[in-house]
């Protein structure tokens, strides 16, 4: 793929921006709550933008267009019930809680609502966390730029990690917001000419269709395997996911996308800076709706190139194939991006593959430098200093968070097993947090000693989960199957929805239990931490399009028109 | 007061638009062949322009803004709870 000049410049144009909003920001930086929390002071359309945008990074984009080719339109689980339903959930019935509380992250939501343990338990895996999947996903954006245009690894993450650190150094949380409004604008408007132009290759909806049901039938399914999602769901056997629909119900569209969209701070936070209570639990709902037509932009170029691959349109586009001759799935968007685009608005379509991988990047940098500093500096090493010092170390753990993630990106290339067992624990560790949550929201009786050891429970039993069984294929290591496999399943897809359902049961079940068994809080204590002990907020006096409850109602029904649309 | 976010994104795309659009118009077309011979740097630099100048003159309303701590209530409502509690001095 060869840039000109013009590419060059529409390239440099952004970085300009993005560096510019940073500096133009930085004399509102005035006290640590401008920082970490924007002052809470942002209107809710702008941290509903941000908070889909802190999500779409590298792993959206190209890992969305990549699961596009593999399991065709099966792959909008992932949003229409796999973060619709949970985004309506939150923006209802978690924000009062989050916002009302005055809890300035999500880890000391749990401090307020348990105790001093589960915070730090919380604050302390969510940190390491936050910075090494950073990290990865910096090491992707490098390999990615080496495979595409020759850049040189080193360069372009580099620049990537300094131009996030500037902008995030420099205007805090508001910085990352705007950026994170900006890069979700160029991202639509760079990615949305690839979907029109591939539709036109493919002699549009029907002729994808038509092509879709080669790819199916070639590779031994029916022939809508890969233009409709839920018929072939009755058996794990019959969808190229290799997972029924119970599984993916209760495993995606309940534990893990409950789990993320409702307790990660990464997007918590950006409804947390809204304005007004109003604004935070409108955030989600608001962010819902473009979430809702995201397949569209990303899920169907990953269709389109896999339909062409097997079945040649007018332009001759295909996908290539790795040296053992499966697919380069991850090359799906990018390739595209190179075959369809002229000079000019590939320097756009390349800008917004940019601008993903760093949105992902400063959310995550965000969220690490205000864990760091409220819930581990605070609580745990300096407590008392003056509003200035907070300040400071908000920006100091900017650097060193960046630092780590650049040094992580740099391990991921030498060890890269050590990065997957790395992301294999953090499953484990955050596939109980629902349980945790939804008990300490909505259960008064539950306690702290019953949410800490069910959250350990939760993870060691996501550990057995995963020691005995395996995906099909599969060898006893990295993938599972430890202690001897007792079950396999259809695919990896399955395996990892089944971990979670079982982690969060484990973890459910044990906190309810040491919750029994131990002494309940005062209920006056858990005033505005707990659904039954708290004012809901009215929404009676406000007009229609603004009332939480109602838009979550059109928000659902959206998604429900769309999956029986592409059923 | 603050920096409107729709004013640097209506700049940018504007920018953005004009730059594409004139390449469209005036540029080599020999690479158009790989866009199914639709000139999508003319109509989509065009679309950009038309979405910049909309936001930019949106942002002049100066609305869409993050504000000081010092002028939002809930942000005061945090800094009160950080001095009450001694987590600050």
């Amino acid at each position: 793929m060869k840039l000109t000049f013009l590419d060059w410049t529409i390239m440099v144009i952004y970085f300009v921006f993005v560096l510019g909003i940073g500096f133009a920001l930085k004399r509102y930086m005035r006290t640590s709550t401008d920082f970490f929390l924007s002052g809470r002071s942002i209107p809710a359309w702008i941290t509903g933008l941000a908070f889909i945008s802190a999500n779409l990074g590298a792993q959206e984009v190209i890992g969305m267009g990549a699961s596009g080719a593999k399991y065709g339109i099966a792959t909008s689980h992932f949003y229409w019930i796999g973060a619709i339903p949970a985004m309506a959930f939150i923006g209802v019935f978690m924000m009062p809680f989050y916002y009302g509380s005055k809890a300035r992250s999500v880890p000391e939501y749990l401090k307020l609502r348990f105790d001093e343990k589960t915070r730090g338990f919380n604050a302390i895996s969510f940190a390491v966390m936050t910075v090494l999947s950073s990290g990865i996903s910096l090491y992707a954006m490098g390999l990615l730029l080496e495979t595409l245009l020759g850049w040189d690894f080193s360069f372009s993450i580099l620049v990537a990690a300094l131009v996030v650190l500037v902008y995030v150094f420099l205007g805090g949380l508001t910085s990352a917001i705007y950026n994170e409004v900006l890069q979700f604008f160029l991202i639509v408007f760079g990615f949305a000419p690839l979907v029109f132009l591939g539709l036109k290759d493919c002699g549009g909806w029907a002729g994808l269709q038509m092509r879709l049901a080669t790819v199916a039938t070639s590779n031994g399914f029916a022939s809508g395997a890969w233009s409709e999602s839920w018929k072939f769901m009755g058996t794990p056997a019959a969808n190229p996911m290799g997972i029924e629909w119970f599984g993916l119900a209760m495993g995606l569209g309940f534990v893990l996308s409950f789990g993320y969209w409702c307790t990660d701070f990464l997007v918590v936070q950006r409804a947390m800076a809204a304005k007004s209570m109003l604004a935070a639990r409108r955030t989600p709902l608001i962010a819902a709706i473009p979430k809702m037509l995201f397949p569209f932009l990303v899920i169907l170029p990953g269709m389109i190139a896999i339909a062409l691959t097997y079945k040649s349109g007018g332009s001759g586009f295909t996908l290539p194939k790795k040296p053992d001759g499966s697919f380069e799935y991850n090359m799906a968007i990018p390739m595209m991006l190179g075959h369809y685009f002229p000079t000019g608005m590939l320097g756009v379509g390349l800008t917004a593959l940019l601008a993903s991988f760093m949105s992902g990047m400063a959310g995550n940098v965000t969220a690490f430098n205000t864990v760091w500093t409220y819930d581990i500096y605070q609580s745990y090493i300096k407590r008392g200093a003056s509003d200035q010092h907070y300040l400071w170390m908000g920006r100091m753990a900017t650097v060193f968070g960046i630092v780590i993630s650049v040094a992580a990106a740099y391990i991921t290339t030498r060890f890269n097993n050590i990065m997957d067992m790395l992301q294999l624990v953090f499953a484990f560790v955050n596939a109980p947090l629902l349980a945790t949550f939804l008990l300490g929201m909505f259960w008064k009786r539950t306690t702290g000693h019953g949410a800490f050891v069910g959250l350990i429970a939760g993870t060691v039993g996501a550990a057995i989960h995963q020691g005995l069984t395996l995906p099909m294929g599969a060898h006893a290591g990295i993938k599972g199957g430890w202690f001897g496999a007792v079950h396999i399943y259809p695919s990896e897809l399955a395996q990892a929805f089944w971990t979670a359902i079982f982690a969060w049961s484990a973890c459910f079940l044990i906190t309810i239990l040491i919750s029994l068994a131990t002494k309940a809080r005062d209920e006056k204590e858990l005033t505005g931490l707990v659904y039954a002990l708290t004012e809901r907020p009215r929404d009676d006096q406000l007009p229609w399009y603004q009332r939480p409850a109602l838009l979550a109602v059109l928000i659902l029904l959206g998604a429900v028109v769309l999956n029986i649309m592409f059923w | 007061m603050q920096l409107d976010i729709r004013l640097p994104i209506g700049l940018m795309f504007t920018l953005l638009g004009v730059l594409l659009a004139l390449f469209g118009l005036i540029g080599d077309k020999s690479s158009l062949q790989s866009s199914l011979g639709i000139n999508v740097n003319l109509w989509w630099g065009l679309v950009m322009l038309v979405f910049g100048v909309v936001m930019f003159l949106l942002g002049r309303r100066g609305t869409a803004t993050a504000r000081l701590t010092e002028e939002s209530p809930e942000g005061m409502k945090i800094e009160e709870l950080e001095h009450r509690s001694g987590m600050e001095k």
